[in-house]
């Protein structure tokens, strides 16, 4: 009776310690050793530290928290709110996610609970066909085919202000579309991050960025290819 | 042997496409997408096209860090610090 309850006992262990490698590794995998001496220095209370992250990461918190408010104000006012809520809860940093996580998530979390968020969202489900269903014949071919402008977009980009015009398309982005798709396309987030950070489901994710996307083809078609 | 299933038709491929890039469709459901792509030189423009759209919106990163803004969070930082101590 005592071997297996003994063994059961040593199985139990080997599995603990198994599972806290792995643990620490994942751990590692997700915070790069440069982040994890960024956090060790910023729980001492290092200016310069902060001020780090302050260079790698305001940007793009400021372009998420535009996509919960409208008025720049507002959302000054939510990063601002969330650089208060990091030095505050640095100290409880466990380094389960990477430091740009931890304070998007920060910042989703105080942008819904301020409640600024204009009502707008469209249901998932409900955003129509990626292209019009009046470009296809009853068989489902194209009718109206893409026209071409690849090439011409690259230049226009170097060339013009194309980028405001891109931008004016993603700001028109039903809400959640326009979330998934800035963190996805213009700061590089992980779709992994991205559920994280919106707390959505990997599905959602998926479907959101796919809607923004074909979206956004349509407008700079619109924009480039006269149609 | 799989059963062969009806070849897509252009307006399920738009609708498949940001999966496509994404690399996340069932590996039946790329190839049937390749096939239909490799006869379709309107799908494929719409695949570079998104491709594009992807790439431009990449693009519009910029870090817009002025130092007004910088000064100010310096500014915050020292007075959490002050309140902190």
């Amino acid at each position: 009776m005592s071997i297996p309850a003994q063994l059961t006992h040593h199985l139990a262990t080997a599995l603990n310690v198994l599972l806290a490698s792995l643990a620490v590794l994942g751990g590692r995998a997700r915070l790069g050793a440069d982040e994890a001496e960024l956090v060790r220095r910023l729980k001492r209370g290092d200016e310069e530290a902060f001020m780090v992250l302050v260079e790698h990461h305001q940007a793009t918190m400021k372009r998420l928290a535009r996509t919960f408010v409208r008025s720049p104000e507002l959302a000054e006012e939510v990063v601002q709110d969330t650089w208060l809520g990091a030095l505050r809860g640095i100290e409880q940093f466990a380094g389960r996610s990477s430091l740009r996580t931890w304070l998007l998530t920060i910042l989703v979390n105080r942008a819904r609970s301020s409640g600024v968020r204009e009502q707008r969202s469209v249901a998932i489900g409900d955003a129509g066909p990626a292209v019009d269903a009046g470009r296809f014949d009853a068989g489902g071919a194209w009718m109206s085919p893409p026209r071409h402008w690849v090439e011409e977009s690259e230049e226009r980009l170097l060339a013009e202000s194309l980028a405001p015009r891109i931008w004016a398309a993603v700001e028109e982005l039903p809400d959640r579309q326009r979330e998934v798709l800035v963190l996805r396309d213009v700061d590089g987030l992980t779709s992994d991050e991205v559920c994280t950070v919106l707390d959505i489901s990997e599905g959602n994710q998926r479907v959101l960025l796919h809607r923004g996307r074909s979206g956004l083809r349509s407008a700079l078609e619109a924009e480039l290819g006269g149609v | 042997m799989l059963l062969s299933r009806a070849e897509l038709v252009c307006q399920e491929v738009v609708e498949l496409i940001s999966d496509y890039i994404e690399g996340t469709l069932p590996r039946s459901q790329r190839r049937r997408l390749e096939t239909h792509l490799s006869g379709c030189e309107h799908c494929s423009e719409y695949l570079e096209q998104m491709r594009a759209t992807i790439r431009l919106t990449g693009r519009l990163r910029t870090s817009d860090l002025t130092p007004a803004m910088r000064d100010e969070l310096v500014e915050l930082y020292r007075r959490w610090r002050a309140e902190a101590d």
